[in-house]
């Protein structure tokens, strides 16, 4: 099998022959994956607004659809990185500013109710992924409490205990 | 072979690769016997260190016995030799060699050119330490090329269980350099930040030197038990100020040595505002670190102090308060470790006992556990402290 990373070897070095199982586990992946959605979204509602607020009848609602489109940037440039956890959070919280924001759309007046729907719809299944992938990244990533169960106590380092190894530095102090 | 291989960030794999060649007369294949996962390594897992490319083979923390030697080398190695690998490869012959600044060796790293353009001269090459280093592959594996392996190698006796040798490679030697440029005298404090491996090396290294009291600083209760352990005061800096308790540990006047094992990838916390100033720039490409071990050691250090910064930082960071370094008047001392300089002292020490640095280990597992275990001890889950991989 042919990998592209191969051809950036040097002469001679290990070249991969077969690939194993990747440390990225699915929950790891689903979060990349939202965080890169995250992206997307917040770059076309910082570069078209209006085409969305049209399309869902909120129009005079630019700065907002903006201003959302900056903090889905943030979160999900958080969300790529090793602090995901951090990054899922701002989305869950994104998520029920996006699901508020829409259901006051959802007025009789708006002749664009059934986009609104089928908007708010999406949305909530993107919250539900938020949710699971956070608690997901919280259970695989966050520190269980077994961790703290583990005491070093006797793990001194030195053989002949610590007090020992204080009159090292001491007799070779006198011996010179 | 089986090696542990970069694939980009977060993601290592346990992969089939071919098997290295002898490239140079002066080289030398071993067959791996222990390798480690180095606190460094989670940098590269991270992708916080630039030039690293999919297809790296990770790894510098390796020993094994030599199953083959160029002709080059045959005279210093034969097969059979059981040796530690230093992380730092060296010529032994140039000038910065002779020296004894085997870190900064001017003739091992092979992507010198680049390694130039980014540090301004460039530094030894490195296992399995991104392109800016040579972009040799590591050790995580069952087999590992070794460059000038004449020079590059401490020989070890048969006899002492390689858990008691391959921290010879580096997290020893980084503890005991970085214990060692303090210059401790018997009435020194020396304060130690991060009780991650190199941190507990460097508390054992600051308490076989004479210091008067060593203070180690964390926020995980298995590090700070295993610090206490090893002779260590300890300061939870979740619960308590970290420079009031070292004020008050020192009369008031502050820890004489300050070393920082932490660097790069510091703990962020509401309660120090400026991990979460550094880590939002971060997050903008506008800093590469977050430094606020060194921002608090400056800080706390007593005038006329010496700081010794093991801990790795990759490039460029801000408010460094370089007015509080200049007039309290203190010496920084840091550079990657000359491993070779300290290993035949370090290695006589582990013959007569001194010092067993086989305690910090807290998982053993084979080279296909690794990707997993990357997480494990990247999460400080499960009281990971060490690992170590049996290919």
């Amino acid at each position: 099998m042919n990998f592209l990373s191969n051809i950036t070897r040097s002469e001679g070095d290990p070249r991969i022959l077969r690939t194993g199982p990747s440390s990225l586990s699915m929950t790891d992946k689903l979060a990349r994956g939202l965080g890169w959605f995250s992206i997307g979204l917040g770059l076309v509602e910082l570069v078209a607004p209006r085409k969305l607020t049209r399309a869902l009848g909120m129009e005079g609602m630019e700065p907002l659809v903006r201003a959302y489109g900056a903090r889905e940037l943030a979160a999900g440039v958080v969300t790529l990185s090793p602090d995901k956890q951090v990054g899922l959070t701002s989305r869950v919280v994104g998520d029920a500013l996006d699901i508020a924001t829409l259901l006051a759309a959802m007025g009789p007046r708006n002749r664009r109710r059934d986009n609104v729907g089928l908007a708010l719809a999406m949305v909530v299944g993107v919250t539900m992924l938020d949710i699971a992938a956070t608690k997901a990244v919280a259970v695989r990533h966050g520190r269980k409490s077994n961790g703290d169960a583990r005491r070093y106590a006797d793990r001194t380092g030195f053989p002949q205990g610590v007090e020992a190894a204080r009159r090292v530095a001491t007799a070779q102090r006198q011996g010179a | 072979m089986k090696a542990l291989v970069w694939h980009g960030k977060e993601d290592i794999r346990c992969d089939s690769v071919s098997d290295p060649e002898i490239q140079d007369p002066r080289d030398a294949i071993i067959k791996v016997t222990s390798c480690a996962i180095c606190g460094s390594d989670l940098h590269l897992f991270h992708n916080f260190i630039p030039a690293m490319l999919p297809g790296d083979i990770m790894g510098h923390e390796t020993m094994g016995e030599v199953v083959e030697v160029g002709s080059g080398a045959s005279g210093k190695l034969k097969k059979g030799d059981r040796i530690v690998v230093p992380f730092t490869i060296i010529c032994g012959e140039c000038d910065q060699c002779r020296r004894g600044n085997f870190s900064v060796c001017e003739r091992s790293n092979r992507n010198k050119a680049l390694a130039e353009k980014a540090f301004g001269h460039t530094t030894a090459g490195l296992f399995g330490y991104t392109h800016l280093t040579g972009g040799y592959p590591g050790g995580q594996a069952e087999y590992l090329r070794v460059p000038f392996a004449d020079a590059t190698h401490i020989k070890v006796p048969d006899g002492i269980p390689d858990e008691k040798l391959l921290f010879l490679s580096d997290i020893f030697p980084t503890g005991w350099q970085a214990a060692a440029q303090c210059d401790i005298e018997p009435t020194d404090t020396v304060a130690i930040w991060g009780c991650g491996p190199v941190g507990q090396m460097a508390i054992r290294s600051a308490i076989l030197l004479g210091a008067k009291q060593v203070v180690a600083i964390d926020r995980l209760p298995e590090r700070l038990g295993m610090a206490a352990a090893g002779g260590a005061i300890t300061i939870n800096f979740d619960e308590e100020s970290v420079i009031e308790r070292l004020n008050e540990l020192t009369g008031g006047k502050g820890p004489e040595k300050c070393i920082d094992c932490v660097g790069m990838e510091s703990h962020v916390s509401l309660s120090y505002p400026d991990t979460i100033y550094d880590r939002a720039k971060q997050f903008m490409m506008l800093e590469n670190d977050r430094p606020h071990v060194l921002r608090e050691m400056i800080y706390v250090c007593r005038g006329g102090g010496v700081l010794s910064i093991p801990g790795v930082y990759s490039g460029l960071d801000d408010k460094i308060p370089l007015g509080m370094l200049m007039n309290k008047g203190l010496t920084v001392r840091t550079g990657q470790t000359h491993v070779n300089k300290w290993t035949d002292d370090l290695l006589r020490r582990i013959e007569e006992g001194q010092i067993d640095p086989s305690f910090v280990i807290t998982h053993t597992v084979g080279l296909e556990d690794g990707p997993e275990m990357y997480k494990t001890f990247r999460d400080k889950q499960d009281g990971c402290v060490k690992v170590v991989l049996k290919p």
